[in-house]
C-alpha cells in the first residue's frame, strides 16, 4: 500500500495544490485507503491517457465547465467524466474505460483541445483497452451522476453488475448495497427490480434466494404451491433499502432551531378551554360572498385576530415583552398579531400589523396577500418582524389541543384547534348539535398569571360564542 | 387516425417491454411529436427522457413544443447576471435551466421550440436550421430569412428570430432552437435585463440581440401555422407521414421516470444550485437618519450558496456580537431572498428588542436581500 500511495504521491507532484489537498483528504478516509489497497493489490494497471474525443462540426476546442469525478474515483465504462461546452453545445464526456481516475488534466474554466489528453486513467491490467467499437447500449443518464455528485460519494460495483444495472435502467444510486463497504451487489439489483415490479424474478441459474413479493395478491399463492417448491428463506425480510441519511441543517430548520431554543428559557404554563362557534360558524356563511365580492376570502382567522386584539385591549400585558434581564417589562402599542404558517420550505409566522386598528375584513384582505406571498416564498423583513403575539391554527390540519411554543420577544401564543361537531347541552337542557374548537394558550409565566390567562381566554371566548357583542366594543 | 393509434400503441408496447432501446421497426425513419403541456419543467424532461430513452441509430425525431412564460438559462449560466429576478418573482415568471449550453431566452405561448433529435453521428445543426428557414420560404416566398454562422436566423438581415443551442450525449444529441412567431417583446426585454452590478462570474455570458417577430412581419403567421409548416418540410425531408403525434409529459406510462425528471428540473439545487461559481462585490448605499452610508458587501457564491461573506459596516453600527452572528449565519446558506429573510427574521427576535437596532438590522437586510 505504502508503495503504491507514494507512486501516486509522485504523480501528484505536478499537479496544482487543488488536486493534491483533494487527494490527502480522500486519502484519510477509511474506505478509500482500503480502495487503494484493493487496487494495487489487483494488479499494477496501465496508466492510460484517455483523449478527448471529435466532438463534431470541426470543432476542435471546448471549455471544460463541471468534473462529475476526481482523481482517486473508480469509473466504468460510460459513467459520465465531465462536462464540456463549446459554442451553444454542452457536451456530456463519458469514459471508454474501466479503471481509476489518475489525473485531470484541466480545471474548471480551462479550454480543452480535441485529440488531447482529458484524463488519466488507470486500467485493470486484466481488462486491457476497451475497443473502440462500443456496442450499442443506451446511454446511463448523467443525472445519477449528478446524483452521486450530490451525494458526495461514489457507488461501489463490479462491471458487471453495472451492467446489469444499466440493462434494467437502474440508477446505482437507488440501490442499497449490502456487500462490503456498501458495495451494490448482483443480488442488491435483482431485490431493487423486484421491488420496482412488484414480481418475483425468475430465478437465475446462479441466484440462490428469490425475493419475497410485496403485493398482498401473490401471498395466496405461496400455499398452493408448497409442496413441490424449495421453501423461500424468510431469513432475509423484505428489501428495506433505508438508509440513515444525515444532511446539515440550513435554512427554515436553522431559523427553526433558533427560535425555539431561546424559547426554552421561557417557563411556560398552558390553559386550555373549549369555544362554542356555532354562532359564529352562520355568521361566517352570511358574510362570505359579501367579502367574495369584493375579491376576498374569508375564513374564521380574521374573527379569531380581531377577537383576540380586542382581550388584548383589557388585558395589555399579553401584548408585551420582557427583557433579556427580566428587568423591564414592555407594553406594546401596536397589536401586531402573528399567523403561523405551513409553507413548502417549513414554519413562517408573518404578521398583521396594528390590528387594533383594522376591522375584520382588513383583517382579511391582509390575510389573503401575506398567504399568498408565503406560499411563493415572497415575504419581506417587515411582514416577518414586529410581531407581538401570535396565534397557530393547526386545526386546518387537525388536532384538538396543542402545547403550543411561545415565540420570543412574545409573551403568549394561542393554539387553536379544529371545528367539530358535537353534541352540548343548551339553557333549557337539551341536547343541540353544537360546533365546538378548542383552544390552547400558552404564557409566559415570569410576567403573566394563570388568571390574566384565564380572564383574557374567557373575554375572547364571549367575543367568539356572542358575534354580536363585538360590535359593542369595536374602534 | 386509426393508423396513428395503432401506431401510439406499438410504440407504446415498445417502451414498456424494452425498457432499453425502442427498436421500432417500421420503414419510418422519423418520428414528429408535439407536447400538450406548456409547462417548461416538463417539456424539459420530455428532452431529457427522449435522449436517455430513445434508440435514435434508426429513427429521428422532432418534438415542438410551447410554454407558458418562462426564462430559460444555459446550462453554464448565472441567473443573478442574466435575468432580472425580481421581477420574474413578481410577474411569476417560472425560471429554468436546461441542460444544452448557449444563452438565455424568454418563452411565452408566442414562441415555439422545436428540437431535432439524431443520433451523436447525425448531429447536424445547419441542416436543421436550414430545414426551417426552407419551411418558412415555402409559407410566405417573400420572407426574408438566413441563417447566420453563429446558428441564428435573422428576419431582414437584423432581427433575430430564432436562437440554437444543443446537448451531446455519449450515442445520441439533440439540437433546439426557438422561433419568435408572437412572443410579448416587451416583457422579453425587460426580463432579460439583469439589474446586477458588482457580479464577477466565468459562467456563459447571453449575447444580446435585436428581436422581432414573425407575427409583425404577416400578421397570418400564427404559431400554429408555423408549426404546421415546419412539420411539413420535416416529414418532407424524412420520407414520413405528416403527422403530428401529441404526448402527455405527465404520463408515465408512456415515459417511465418522466416526472422524476420534471421534479429535478424544478428543484433549487438544479436551477440556482449548478450555477458556476461567481462572486458579488456591490456598494449598498444606505440613507440613515439624515446621512448616507456606503456598506460594502462581498461574497463568493458557490453551488448557490454563500461560501466567504464580508459586510463592511461602520464600526458599532451594529453590535459586534450580532454582527458575527449575521455574518456566521448567512455562510454557507442559500443565495435566495427567501431563506435569507427568515434567517434575519430569526436572528431579529433573539437581540435585545431596541427600535433603533431593528431599524438599522431591517435597512440592512433588506438591501442585502435585494440583491438576491
Amino acid at each position: 500500500v505504502c508503495i503504491h500511495r507514494i507512486r501516486s504521491c509522485s504523480n501528484i507532484r505536478f499537479i496544482k495544490s487543488k488536486y493534491v489537498c483533494v487527494f490527502d483528504k480522500s486519502a484519510l478516509k477509511f474506505s478509500h485507503q482500503q480502495r487503494l489497497f484493493r487496487t494495487s493489490a489487483v494488479s499494477c494497471g496501465q496508466i492510460v491517457q484517455f483523449k478527448l474525443s471529435d466532438i463534431g462540426e470541426g470543432i476542435t476546442e471546448v471549455t471544460v465547465k463541471e468534473w462529475y469525478i476526481k482523481e482517486g474515483d473508480s469509473v466504468s465504462q460510460f459513467d459520465s467524466i465531465c462536462e464540456v461546452q463549446s459554442d451553444k453545445a454542452s457536451v456530456t464526456i463519458t469514459s471508454r474505460y474501466d479503471g481509476v481516475i489518475r489525473k485531470l488534466h484541466y480545471n474548471i474554466d480551462d479550454i480543452a483541445f480535441v485529440g488531447k489528453p482529458l484524463v488519466d486513467i488507470e486500467i485493470d491490467a486484466s481488462k486491457g483497452v476497451a475497443s473502440e467499437d462500443v456496442v450499442e447500449t443506451p446511454p446511463m443518464s448523467h443525472e445519477e451522476h449528478t446524483h452521486q455528485e450530490i451525494k458526495g460519494h461514489k457507488t461501489l460495483a463490479t462491471p458487471a453488475v453495472r451492467r446489469l444495472a444499466m440493462e434494467n435502467n437502474i440508477k446505482l444510486s437507488e440501490v442499497v448495497g449490502t456487500g462490503k463497504d456498501n458495495r451494490i451487489l448482483k443480488e442488491d439489483i435483482l431485490n431493487y427490480l423486484a421491488k420496482q415490479t412488484g414480481a418475483i424474478l425468475p430465478p437465475s441459474p446462479k441466484a440462490e434466494i428469490v425475493p419475497p413479493q410485496r403485493k398482498a395478491e401473490a401471498v395466496p399463492a405461496a400455499p398452493k404451491d408448497k409442496a413441490h417448491k424449495i421453501p423461500v428463506p424468510v431469513s432475509r425480510p423484505i428489501a428495506f433499502s433505508g438508509k440513515d441519511k444525515t444532511e446539515p441543517v440550513t435554512g427554515f430548520q436553522k431559523a427553526m432551531v433558533k427560535t425555539m431554543s431561546a424559547a426554552l428559557k421561557i417557563p411556560h404554563f398552558g390553559y386550555s378551554d373549549e369555544i362554542d362557534l356555532t354562532q359564529l360558524v352562520q355568521l361566517r356563511e352570511e358574510l362570505k360572498p359579501l367579502a367574495e365580492i369584493r375579491g376576498v376570502k374569508l375564513s374564521f382567522m380574521p374573527f379569531f385576530i380581531k377577537a383576540a386584539s380586542l382581550g388584548l385591549l383589557q388585558y395589555p400585558i399579553l401584548n408585551a415583552s420582557l427583557d433579556e434581564n427580566c428587568q423591564n417589562v414592555t407594553y406594546k402599542a401596536s397589536h401586531n398579531i402573528g399567523v403561523a404558517m405551513d409553507t413548502e420550505q417549513g414554519l413562517i409566522v408573518p404578521n398583521v400589523k396594528n390590528v387594533q386598528v383594522c376591522s375584520v375584513f382588513d383583517i382579511a384582505v391582509e390575510l389573503n396577500r401575506l398567504q399568498s406571498l408565503g406560499s411563493a416564498g415572497q415575504l419581506g423583513t417587515s411582514d416577518l418582524t414586529g410581531g407581538t403575539f401570535t396565534l397557530s391554527n393547526i386545526g386546518t390540519i387537525g388536532g384538538t389541543y396543542a402545547k403550543p411554543v411561545i415565540l420570543p420577544p412574545e409573551v403568549a401564543i394561542g393554539a387553536l384547534g379544529k371545528i367539530q361537531v358535537l353534541p352540548r347541552f343548551n339553557g333549557k337542557g337539551e341536547v343541540f348539535k353544537a360546533q365546538i374548537m378548542n383552544v390552547s394558550w400558552s404564557a409566559d409565566h415570569r410576567i403573566i398569571d394563570g388568571a390574566t390567562m384565564a380572564r383574557f381566554s374567557n373575554l375572547w371566548k364571549s367575543y367568539l360564542e356572542n358575534p354580536a357583542s363585538m360590535l359593542l366594543d369595536l374602534k | 387516425m386509426v393508423l396513428q393509434s395503432f401506431k401510439n400503441c406499438l410504440w407504446l408496447s415498445c417502451v414498456l417491454r424494452t425498457p432499453k432501446a425502442c427498436f421500432w421497426s417500421t420503414a419510418s425513419g422519423g418520428l414528429i411529436i408535439q407536447s400538450v403541456s406548456n409547462d417548461v419543467y416538463q417539456n424539459l424532461a420530455v428532452e431529457d427522457w427522449i435522449h436517455d430513452h430513445m434508440d435514435l441509430e434508426k429513427q429521428q425525431v422532432l418534438f415542438l413544443w410551447r410554454n407558458s412564460p418562462a426564462v430559460v438559462i444555459g446550462r453554464h449560466q448565472n441567473p443573478w447576471q442574466e435575468c432580472n429576478l425580481r421581477l420574474l418573482r413578481q410577474k411569476k415568471i417560472k425560471l429554468a435551466r436546461r441542460r444544452s449550453g448557449g444563452g438565455t431566452v424568454y418563452h411565452d405561448l408566442g414562441n415555439i421550440n422545436l428540437t431535432f433529435f439524431t443520433s451523436r453521428k447525425k448531429y447536424e445543426r445547419m441542416e436543421n436550421l436550414k430545414l426551417i428557414v426552407k419551411a418558412l420560404k415555402a409559407l410566405r416566398p417573400q420572407l426574408d430569412v438566413h441563417v447566420t454562422d453563429r446558428y441564428d436566423i435573422l428576419l431582414d438581415r437584423q432581427y433575430k428570430i430564432s436562437g440554437t443551442a444543443a446537448k451531446l450525449g455519449r450515442t445520441s444529441a439533440y439540437h433546439h432552437c426557438t422561433l419568435l412567431c408572437n412572443a410579448d417583446k416587451f416583457v422579453l426585454s425587460s426580463v432579460l435585463k439583469s439589474p446586477f452590478k458588482g457580479l464577477k462570474s466565468n459562467a456563459t455570458p447571453s449575447v444580446p440581440a435585436l428581436v422581432k417577430n414573425l407575427f409583425e412581419e404577416d400578421p397570418s403567421l400564427t404559431s400554429e401555422v408555423l408549426l404546421d409548416a415546419i412539420a411539413k418540410e420535416y416529414a418532407v425531408q424524412h420520407q414520413i407521414d405528416h403527422h403530428i403525434t401529441l404526448i402527455n409529459p405527465a404520463d408515465e406510462t408512456l415515459l417511465p421516470g418522466i416526472s422524476n425528471k420534471t421534479k429535478e428540473l424544478e428543484t433549487w439545487e438544479w436551477v440556482y444550485g449548478k450555477t458556476p461559481k461567481f462572486s458579488v462585490s456591490t456598494c449598498l448605499n444606505m440613507a440613515y437618519k439624515d446621512s448616507v452610508l456606503d456598506v460594502k458587501i462581498n461574497m463568493d457564491v458557490k453551488h448557490g450558496r454563500i461560501e466567504v461573506c464580508n459586510i463592511d459596516l461602520p464600526e458599532q453600527w451594529l453590535p459586534p456580537g450580532l454582527y458575527s452572528e449575521l455574518i456566521k449565519n448567512l455562510t454557507g446558506s442559500k443565495f435566495c431572498p427567501n431563506e435569507t429573510t427568515t434567517l434575519v427574521t430569526t436572528l431579529l427576535r433573539l437581540c435585545p428588542q431596541d427600535d433603533e437596532l431593528h431599524s438599522k438590522w431591517s435597512l440592512l437586510c433588506e438591501n442585502m436581500i435585494r440583491l438576491m
